[in-house]
């Protein structure tokens, strides 16, 4: 079923936003591979489609037309449940905006995936606890997110991420809101990752971010223009 | 997949971690729940309370009986002003006529007077009630210590006297009372007897609220020779005068043989009454219609309540539902981050139905307290009897869950249905 070890792959994938009786095509028939293991960037400048293609890999929107397939299976039809299985199981997203919630602890929201999982309590603490550790944050489980800094938040929502034991890490802008020093750790972290085999996408401007990936998307106007 | 139940605890457990992050807010927004479920039980424990002494009052007066007052006509005090004698209510010959009734098993008649009873310098304004040894068996009497009046000292018109609770503990406060000697006027009695205490609900129920536990009984024959016929009375005014009346029996007790009966009799009674009675001297209490006045009495009372009840309910389901409205667009983001990681429509569902139900159950539950509270003060400051009801607390319970998941499935519902994307990016 999957024979050329492909993890997703597009085929001809269209989106059409409907806003105010106005139908917006976001992305025109977009098609592609990414393989298991691999560190893609994702570049194109505002209004190119490539959060919209990002959250479509996310399973958290769905295709207009065409046909997106993860792991040999095809996601273009699945029901609102099913999606939310798929990224309960496969799936770690990472903001520009860290997105943690505000009145849980750093331990909560790094335990949140697997609650939904509904995996015993004694196990997802502990393995939220290693991951912090992973991170770095050993010291800081008690913590309210406010009382972190930028770069430290991050680190949370990549533990957070990892959680469910994703087989796809997928990032948007994930140093946008980060000092250099503090992206650079935070892209040291990613790549970390990807050595130990999880597929990375990251959707960025940065053209420091992007050369960390062997593999560059290029979209412009809702289509890749250029892949290397 | 299903939920376990320590997952339904964890949902519970967080949703209570929420509710307790904005303790005022929440506070504030159950405090419809909290006097609706309150009043409902501390109405109901009142009510309860009150029908509850109605009914023992007038199921002390028996409910196979009918009681038959004489009662002085108001038109009859202008002659008696000017020192006339007054005549009026039931007499041997009503008595005669009454006991020809084949459904009357018995008529007892009374005396009664009121006038002080005194022990040594001690005294005290009790109810002299003279009558026959079966009066104690129709009235449901019980006797503490002692004896009631027995035949022998009827028919040897002995100075004997049974006395009331109240009696007893105003002029006997340490003392055993058997076989000591009261006077009333310049009579002595012997007590033989202490009667049970009987309740008593005060003025709420005036037409037929007579407090036995004043009373002084004894032999009817004893008060005729001690006390004749004649009542007199001092009246109050600018100038101290008399009053005089002449009663032949105050009160009759008719035991009647069936309860179907009790209406057929009471109607034969006032026809043979009205023959001779042209002034309507007398009044005719039938202590079962009252009973089951007061039953429907209470009927109307229960939905008045329930109506209330439901009134304020809704208001505080709605106010539930209004800042859950509020919550959900306030953690619009947050609903978006946790569909991202992995929560379905119906986890989302979950968590605000249990957010809602918990602050209406939380409602609920001070609402218990309150309304657990509210009767016992009442009892305390107010002398009332209160009866809380557990059904009453059962049901106002579970209407303020029922509320709680009626009024918050809207708000969980938009939650669950707002799009992952959106909510992510709302800030």
């Amino acid at each position: 079923m999957n024979q050329n070890n492909d993890l997703l792959r597009f085929d001809n994938v269209t989106k059409v936003y409907h806003l105010g009786g106005v139908d917006i095509p976001v992305l025109r028939g977009v098609s592609c591979e990414i393989k298991k293991g691999e560190h893609v960037s994702i570049m194109g400048p505002s209004g190119s489609g490539k959060t919209t293609m990002l959250n479509i890999i996310g399973c958290l929107d769905r295709v207009s037309s065409g046909k997106y397939f993860l792991e040999g299976m095809d996601i273009s039809t699945l029901e609102d449940d099913a999606l939310s299985e798929i990224r309960s199981r496969k799936i770690g997203f990472i903001f520009q905006s860290y997105n943690l919630i505000p009145q849980l602890t750093v331990l909560e929201n790094i335990e949140m995936p697997l609650f939904y999982q509904q995996v015993e309590e004694e196990k997802t603490r502990e393995k939220a606890i290693n991951l912090a550790r992973a991170v770095g944050l050993q010291d800081r489980l008690k913590h309210k997110p406010t009382e972190l800094s930028g770069g430290q938040q991050q680190r949370v929502a990549i533990a957070r991420a990892l959680m469910n034991d994703p087989v796809l890490i997928l990032a948007d802008e994930p140093t946008g809101n980060l000092d250099s020093v503090s992206g650079k750790e935070i892209m040291k972290l990613l790549c970390e990752l990807n050595e130990k085999g999880t597929t990375l996408i990251i959707v960025t401007h940065d053209a420091g971010v992007a050369k960390y990936s062997k593999k560059i998307l290029k979209m412009l106007d809702g289509k890749i223009a250029d892949e290397n | 997949m299903k939920i376990s139940i320590a997952h339904l605890i964890r949902i519970i457990r967080h949703g209570w971690k929420n509710i307790w992050l904005y303790k005022l807010r929440s506070l504030l927004t159950v405090l419809g729940i909290v006097f609706g479920v309150a009043s409902v039980i501390a109405m109901l424990a009142i009510g309860e309370g009150a029908s509850y002494e109605a009914r023992k009052m007038i199921e002390s007066l028996g409910s196979n009986n009918i009681i038959i007052k004489s009662i002085k006509v108001p038109s009859d005090s202008k002659t008696q002003q000017a020192g006339l004698l007054g005549v009026y209510g039931l007499t041997e010959r009503d008595l005669r006529k009454i006991e020809t009734i084949p459904s009357v098993v018995r008529i007892i008649p009374a005396l009664e007077m009121e006038d002080s009873v005194w022990y040594y310098e001690k005294n005290f304004s009790a109810r002299i009630i003279g009558t026959l040894p079966e009066y104690r068996e129709a009235l449901n009497l019980s006797i503490k210590t002692g004896r009631f009046f027995d035949t022998a000292d009827l028919q040897n018109s002995l100075p004997v006297a049974v006395i009331g609770s109240t009696v007893r503990s105003s002029l006997f406060p340490a003392e055993d009372p058997i076989g000591k000697t009261i006077k009333v006027r310049s009579n002595y009695f012997k007590i033989i007897g202490i009667a049970g205490e009987k309740v008593f609900a005060g003025a709420s129920e005036s037409f037929v609220a007579e407090d036995m536990n004043i009373a002084v009984y004894v032999p009817i024959s004893t008060a005729k020779d001690f006390f004749g016929e004649y009542e007199v009375k001092s009246t109050t005014g600018g100038i101290r005068s008399w009053e005089r009346n002449w009663v032949q029996y105050h009160r009759f007790v008719v035991r009647v043989s069936e309860t179907e009966k009790i209406l057929m009799t009471s109607s034969l009674i006032s026809d043979i009454l009205n023959q001779t009675h042209k002034k309507q001297d007398y009044q005719i209490i039938v202590p079962l219609e009252l009973l089951r006045q007061a039953e429907r009495t209470k009927r109307i009372f229960n939905i008045v309540l329930g109506s209330i009840a439901a009134i304020s309910l809704i208001v505080g389901g709605i106010g539930i539902m209004n800042i859950m409205l509020a919550i959900v667009t306030e953690r619009t983001r947050e609903i978006g981050i946790r569909r991202a990681v992995g929560a379905k429509k119906r986890d989302i569902i979950n968590q605000f139905l249990t957010e809602s139900v918990i602050l209406s159950a939380s409602g609920g539950f001070i609402g218990i307290m309150l309304g657990i509270f509210i009767p016992k003060a009442v009892t305390k400051f107010a002398g009332m009897v209160t009866l809380i009801t557990c059904w009453s607390i059962l049901l106002s319970f579970s209407i303020s869950v029922v509320v709680g998941i009626g009024f918050g499935l809207y708000p969980a519902k938009k939650a669950a249905g707002l799009d992952p994307i959106q909510a992510l990016r709302y800030e």
